[in-house]
């Protein structure tokens, strides 16, 4: 059966981008694949492990749940996005190399986007323990514990220096 | 002055390409031509495969070929047996792809090559297997009975190996005991789960006769050996590559998986790139589990609750075949003794084939179950006999001027279970000093009162880590004072890249900064086996630390023609080599490097330090003997495993009425020796007690009496998200490892293995008031409501 393909237009990372893709295929696809901006990571398909967690239109999405026809005409924010230009790490970013909130960095983007969603929503938080895991609590990790993270993302909201 | 690099914590340098998604991890390789695989697995735990028709297949445009096993070739034979034992009497391994029996649900019958993975996924569908379904054994413990279904025909009662070890006479130190107590003693199925899932990339090149692969595994050298042996192919022909690996924790360990042979296989069969990615499904049934035992431990005591003698029969689940030989049974019957003193063990395991995925080791490899029996049985002693569970303990450590002790086992290494140093009385006292033990009994009759079951646990273990036989490491410094370094193993999110830099800063005086770390690749470092059983610091990191000491020697040596003074006049600081007493008298690391490879011209941005005229040599200027080069290579070969502990202890609050337990405080104590980076140590320490929460409470891996896994998936397969973990407290004790230059022992591992233990006293005892026991780890909050109901 011939599958039908679509233009798919989207603004990544501020970047125009055209890709003549397959109906079904997943959103996480087109960027790893067809956009070869592989820093958003699939980990379990099927919405669980957030690790294929970009910015969609401002709000969080996971990638694998999304076909990338739906993403026609919209703006993405993935990791690869984050960082300035000139390569200065986005304070979040930081914080996680400064606390140690990854090992083999296979879901830290999908924590990245998932916290930078947010804290853009959420700019003054709660920064007890129990408020910041459940604030990242949509995320799987099996490295860290989730120790560093946490203390990464406490540093972030006092500091205040979340965009 | 040189700004210490060893024990600091250090940064990690390769965090960066991590956080700004440059990372390269297997999936991430896209190569030009690259065609893509998907696998059909069997959907039933045991059947016997009449034919298979794929003809269907090739009606789809994009499929390119469907292998079954009649188009193996060379690799149409059984994938080899990795670590045979002499207990091991039915050693069994699969086919790459079934031949005509498929033995658990998610074995692999056939492999689709498309232009894409959603036609090679789509093809699959077409692919028609005729099954004779066969009957099934599932369950562990009717597996080993006369009446139960063979897994294979020709293994009797299922039994793939009896492993019996003692020590001292265990009978009579039953006959002679004041007090014995037995307790039936279970622990659940369960896998390593690391967040990206296994994947293999391969391409071969017919201009240089060069199969590359790219492979998310644990142990590439071994992989590279296999598949040139296998091909036929000269191993430098083979490159494997472990790229950015996203978590191992021992599931990434084999040899082979199937796909690791099919997809070279494809790539040299077609001459173009072929790629495989496991999804999460295929993951769960397709990549091995562990964990799964039953214990019936018995334990001898003289009055004042000194161990006499301890038995302990255990079934261990082997799955449907033993690809790993019986190390994870081996390893929880020589670390079920811990840090105590045993006159006398008696171990008996019986290896048994059920229909369900193969068992091999997950982080803890077989410790955390042996730990959990062992740790049970004390408890139950103490409480018996009304003694302290911290003072039961206290009596029986191994006491710090018993070491070295031997326990007098064989441990997994075919070497003594000799345990290299230790304090276990003080890693004791620390945590109950921080957990705050004394109070913790009035704090829990207040809570009581107000209707609130507080309980505290303990967990005492000794890990075995850095086992051999060996590793080795390549340095070389390069004209810019750059130092380079390789080793064999490979790297699934551990900061070697950091961590054994620290080790070579040390050494070299240099910054860590310019010190670059690689791992995993057979092309930069083709002697070594791999990352597995907490050894990758023991082991390459004392083959770094002598490779760098050697190429110290080295430019002292240089340094000495080229500043004309004794070599014992001079010392390495900084980056430089100069005189003692005369620090301006001195020549860079960089130089060093021109002045080591005697051409007769210099390069590099260093070259305007070298001295103007370099002084005549003496002879050919090679000298006979040296080697160009400011390099050296160094292997270490430890005399036996070292062994690391810990006493993790913790405060929970039940809810009588939800079952659900919130952990109030977690307390770690480690003993991994001298510690290279705490950072680090910490990190690994903090994800083990994760998975250790998950696998008290969580993660079980649900078979019915069809070996059918009912939760393949993270909707049902619960992994502990943030808000199920705790904050940790750690310490850490230093007892240095004797037997290595480094003086570390192994800490990868360490933090998962006694939480089921901890989990499971720290119940009882806030379920004291319901007589609740605890037998068996993972228990739902469900479980606990029912106990607490029925205990």
């Amino acid at each position: 059966m011939q599958q039908e393909k679509r233009l798919v237009c989207v603004r990544v990372n501020g970047v125009v981008c055209k890709a003549q893709v397959e109906t079904r295929r997943l959103l996480s696809d087109l960027l790893r694949h067809d956009l070869q901006l592989t820093g958003t990571h699939v980990g379990c398909e099927h919405g669980v492990c957030g690790a294929c967690t970009v910015i969609f239109n401002g709000a969080p999405v996971r990638s694998c749940l999304m076909l990338a026809v739906q993403a026609h005409g919209g703006e993405l924010l993935t990791v690869e996005g984050l960082a300035s230009p000139d390569g200065t790490l986005h304070p979040l970013q930081q914080a996680f190399h400064d606390y140690h909130g990854l090992q083999c960095g296979f879901c830290t983007p999908g924590f990245l986007m998932a916290i930078y969603a947010f804290l853009q929503d959420n700019p003054q938080p709660d920064v007890s323990d129990e408020a910041i895991r459940v604030a990242i609590a949509g995320n799987l990790c099996r490295c860290t514990g989730y120790q560093g993270i946490v203390e990464a993302v406490r540093h972030v909201i006092t500091q205040g220096v979340a965009r | 002055m040189t700004t210490r690099a060893f024990g600091v914590p250090v940064a990690r340098k390769e965090d960066r390409r991590f956080l700004t998604g440059t990372g390269c991890y297997v999936d991430d390789i896209h190569l030009p031509d690259m065609l893509h695989a998907a696998i059909l697995r069997s959907p039933h735990a045991h059947a016997r495969i009449r034919a298979i028709d794929v003809r269907p297949a090739y009606e789809l445009d994009g499929v390119i070929t469907v292998f079954t096993y009649r188009d193996l070739g060379v690799a149409a034979q059984p994938l080899p047996l990795l670590i045979p034992h002499p207990a091991l009497t039915h050693p069994r391994t699969q086919y790459a792809l079934a031949r005509d029996m498929v033995r658990y649900a998610g074995e692999a019958v056939a492999m689709v090559i498309a232009e894409d993975r959603y036609i090679a996924e789509d093809a699959l569908d077409r692919i028609n297997v005729e099954y004779e379904p066969l009957p099934v054994v599932s369950d562990l413990q009717t597996a080993a009975t006369a009446a139960a279904p063979l897994v294979h025909d020709d293994v009797p009662n299922n039994i793939a190996a009896h492993l019996v070890q003692q020590v001292g006479d265990v009978d009579a130190a039953f006959a002679s005991a004041t007090y014995t107590f037995q307790r039936h003693i279970m622990i659940e199925r369960s896998s390593s789960q690391p967040l990206e899932t296994r994947g293999v990339v391969a391409r071969f090149d017919a201009f240089e006769q060069m199969l590359t692969v790219w492979d998310s595994t644990q142990a590439p050298l071994s992989i590279r050996n296999g598949l040139a042996l296998l091909f036929g192919l000269p191993p430098d022909k083979v490159r494997v590559v472990a790229p950015d690996v996203g978590g191992g924790f021992g599931v990434k360990i084999m040899l082979f998986y199937p796909e690791e042979v099919l997809v070279p296989l494809v790539a040299l069969r077609l001459r173009r790139p072929v790629k495989w990615i496991e999804d999460r499904l295929e993951h769960m049934t397709a990549s091995n589990h562990e964990r799964g035992q039953i214990h019936d431990i018995a334990v001898a005591l003289d009055a004042d609750g000194h161990i006499l003698g301890l038995r302990d029969v255990f079934l261990h689940d082997a799955g449907a075949y033993s690809p790993y030989g019986i190390i994870v049974p081996l390893i929880t019957a020589t670390q079920l003794p811990g840090p105590y003193k045993l006159p006398a063990y008696y171990s008996d395991a019986t290896v048994v084939y059920t229909n369900r995925t193969p068992v091999t080791p997950y982080r803890g490899a077989g410790r955390p179950q042996g730990v959990f029996a062992m740790e049970r049985i004390l408890d139950y002693a103490a409480d018996e006999l009304g003694i302290d569970r911290a003072e039961i303990r206290r009596r029986n450590f191994i006491q710090p001027d018993e070491f070295p002790y031997d326990v007098g086992l064989t441990f997994q290494d075919g070497l003594p279970t000799r345990y290299d140093s230790g304090n276990y009385p003080a890693g004791l006292e620390r945590a109950l000093e921080m957990i705050g033990y004394e109070r913790f009994r009035e704090q829990q009759g207040q809570a009581r009162r107000e209707g609130h079951y507080l309980g505290i646990g303990i967990g005492c273990y000794v890990e075995g880590t850095g086992i051999g036989p060996y590793e080795g490491a390549h340095i070389a410094i390069d004209n810019l004072g750059e130092v380079h370094v390789a080793t064999g193993l490979s790297t699934q999110g551990q900061g070697h890249q950091t961590s054994f830099a620290q080790v070579v800063a040390e050494e070299l005086g240099v910054d860590v900064a310019k010190v670059h770390i690689t791992t995993g690749d057979t092309q930069r470092f083709h002697w070594g086996t791999g990352t597995y059983a907490s050894r990758a610091m023991v082991i390459a990191g004392n083959a770094i630390c002598l490779a760098a000491r050697a190429v110290k020697e080295k430019a002292i040596k240089i340094a000495s023609y080229a500043l004309e003074a004794a070599p014992e006049d001079l010392e390495l600081v900084d980056g430089r080599v100069r005189v003692k007493g005369a620090p301006s008298r001195g020549i860079s690391l960089a130089s060093l490097s021109i002045i080591a490879n005697p051409i007769r011209y210099a390069y590099g941005a260093a070259a305007p330090d070298l001295p103007a005229v370099l002084p005549p040599r003496d002879g050919p200027p090679l000298p006979s003997g040296e080697e160009p080069g400011l390099e050296a290579t160094r292997y270490f070969s430890p005399a036996h495993a070292t062994f690391a502990s810990g006493v993790h202890a913790a405060i929970i609050e039940v809810d009588i009425h939800t079952g659900i337990v919130k952990i109030q405080r977690y307390i770690v104590v480690h003993d991994c020796g001298r510690v290279v980076n705490p950072m680090i140590v910490e990190g690994q320490i903090c994800g083990g007690v994760a998975q250790g929460i998950g696998g008290s409470f969580y993660e079980r891996m649900v078979y019915d009496d069809n070996g059918q896994l009912l939760n393949a998936s993270y909707m049902d397969f619960l992994i502990p998200y943030a808000t199920e973990v705790p904050h940790l407290e750690i310490d850490h004790i230093e007892t240095p490892s004797p037997i290595n230059p480094l003086g570390v022992k192994g800490a990868g591992e360490a933090g998962c293995i006694p939480v089921p233990a901890l989990m499971a006293a720290a119940l009882e005892d806030a379920l004291a008031p319901f007589g609740v026991r605890v037998d068996r780890m993972p228990l739902t909050p469900e479980e606990i409501r029912m106990l607490v109901a029925q205990p």
